[in-house]
């Protein structure tokens, strides 16, 4: 009963925010236009890489136009949900308008992560899964049950990991009132996730599994998807995944004790 | 007389704006911190000799890109952010019934935010030569003096190129879509990402003509040292200008003719 309460709501979001979006129709089209520019200078970017050598990190390039493929889905469900909603809420606790969401009869979590929506995100996940069909193609990796499912669960944690570092990012405002590039912080450490970690050096390479957990964005899903994967390493980002979740959810309610309302 | 006024309302707005800029401290450091992307990318291409092919050592690679930051730095232009929120918001009506052009105020803005970053750049900087004592050295003077003229020329074009996209606004009142889609070829183009000469021939044969290699490339190689055309960058860059100047005046005139004042 709950849950559908929850999905009425959601289509409410869904139908205010598209409605509010497609006002400026222009926009949308060139936001289309600069995804394509976008993965275009990221292949180019990448074949200057293999101008002169064969493999980077142990990754052929066919190879690492996978990641490059699930780059694109993440980037481009972040366009389109943790964007829009979780730089909202610094905006929300400057202007003391988080009052409002608090008030509401329906989590403040909920409310905030999914009130809004940009629907040029879509192109780029359309992009990115278009590109994985290609590379599923050209690596010739064939597909059966367990390999679909196992690429579904390991893209699903990928993507609440993602989440629970926006939010947890987004969250902090709370103290820090005018932090709002905090994300850009974030935005530019997720953008090193487009290549094969392992064509870093070791110390980086151990900064982006532990502080940032891009190991586990984009690195394990390409390996899932390479097959290459082991056991354990898909156990651990269902872990992972997991704990960030949990930890995300206990850290916004732990901060909102701390929310002093402004200007009201 | 004129000329004391005209130096009276410089010194104004330059105080007003970097104390208003002193305020956002944190937020400018973070900005800062964003910008390390060029030193990721060192990393790739140190870690996996890339440079092999392109004649670069590692020294003059990890000097090439510490200054691409610093250019990078010192030419982070959102006009356009800015003039966008004004003119939606209707704030843009005082400003243009003052004596002085609005793009100035926005001008100084930005002037004010760099010298607010300097510092922040400056360590960054430091760090940087913490982990790499090897790539420290010291530009002679009058290198030093020419690359901070070509910095502030990339800032001037990439400054002009997004106030004519501003003005767009005062047709279709959201232009920010079309900076992030110029930005697209700017990040990849520039050399930002991977100095220029290791481009493709295929790309190296045009892309000198365009406005791009000028914006990071050019500065970057003058201040590190590495082989550049000094006198042929500096005068596509002036071209760039004096291309872009009276553009931007033209689109203007006709822009505030179509103001409608929104929001007020």
């Amino acid at each position: 009963m709950n849950l559908r309460r929850y999905l009425k709501v959601y289509k409410k979001f869904l139908h205010t925010s598209l409605a509010s979006e497609f006002e400026y129709k222009a926009n949308i089209l060139i936001d289309f236009i600069t995804a394509i520019l976008s993965l275009i200078g990221s292949i180019f970017l990448l074949s200057i890489f293999f101008q002169n050598n064969s493999s980077i990190g142990g990754w052929d390039f066919e190879e690492a136009l996978i990641i490059q493929g699930i780059y694109t889905i993440l980037n481009g469900i972040t366009n389109t949900w943790f964007n829009p909603n979780l730089t909202e809420i610094v905006k929300h606790i400057r202007e003391g308008t988080l009052d409002f969401v608090l008030l509401k009869p329906i989590d403040s979590q909920f409310f905030i992560s999914l009130k809004k929506i940009t629907p040029s995100g879509f192109l780029e996940i359309i992009l990115g899964f278009c590109l994985l069909l290609y590379c599923i193609k050209i690596n010739q990796i064939n597909i059966n049950l367990s390999f679909l499912i196992l690429c579904f669960i390991t893209i699903i944690c990928s993507i609440s990991i993602l989440y629970s570092l926006w939010f947890f990012i987004s969250t902090t405002t709370i103290w820090f009132v005018k932090t709002w590039n905090a994300t850009e912080v974030l935005r530019s450490f997720l953008y090193i996730g487009r290549f094969p970690l392992n064509s870093f050096s070791l110390s980086l390479r151990i900064f982006f599994s532990v502080f940032i957990p891009l190991a586990f964005i984009t690195s394990i899903p390409s390996e899932v998807f390479l097959g290459l994967s082991q056991l354990w390493k898909i156990l651990l980002e269902v872990f992972v995944s997991i704990v960030f979740l949990y930890s995300s959810r206990k850290f916004w309610l732990f901060a909102l004790k701390f929310y002093s309302s402004a200007s009201s | 007389m004129i000329p004391n006024l005209i130096k009276r309302k410089i010194f104004t707005l330059l105080k007003v704006q970097y104390s208003n800029m002193l305020e956002y401290r944190v937020e400018i450091a973070l900005w800062a911190i964003s910008g390390i992307i060029p030193f990721f990318m060192l990393n790739i291409w140190t870690n996996n000799d890339l440079n092999a092919s392109i004649n670069m050592s590692d020294i003059m690679l990890s000097r090439y890109f510490l200054c691409a930051f610093f250019v990078r730095q010192f030419s982070v232009v959102w006009v356009v952010f800015s003039f966008e929120e004004d003119s939606l918001m209707g704030k843009v009506s005082p400003y243009l019934i003052q004596p002085l052009n609005p793009f100035f105020r926005y001008f100084a803005q930005h002037l004010a935010e760099q010298i607010t970053r300097f510092p922040f750049a400056l360590i960054i900087a430091c760090f940087f030569f913490i982990f790499n004592p090897e790539s420290i050295w010291i530009p002679n003077l009058s290198i030093l003096f020419l690359s901070i003229i070509s910095t502030f020329l990339s800032f001037l074009i990439q400054f002009l190129i997004q106030s004519i996209v501003a003005c767009i606004c005062f047709w279709t009142e959201k232009a920010s879509s079309i900076e992030r889609l110029l930005f697209i070829p700017t990040l990849f183009l520039s050399g930002l990402l991977a100095p220029v000469v290791s481009f493709p021939e295929y790309v190296k044969s045009w892309i000198y003509l365009t406005p791009f290699p000028y914006l990071i490339d050019f500065p970057a190689n003058l201040l590190s040292g590495n082989a550049t055309n000094i006198s042929g960058g500096f005068s596509m860059q002036i071209l760039w200008i004096l291309l872009l100047f009276p553009a931007f005046k033209k689109i203007w005139s006709k822009g505030t003719k179509k103001y409608t004042a929104m929001g007020s």
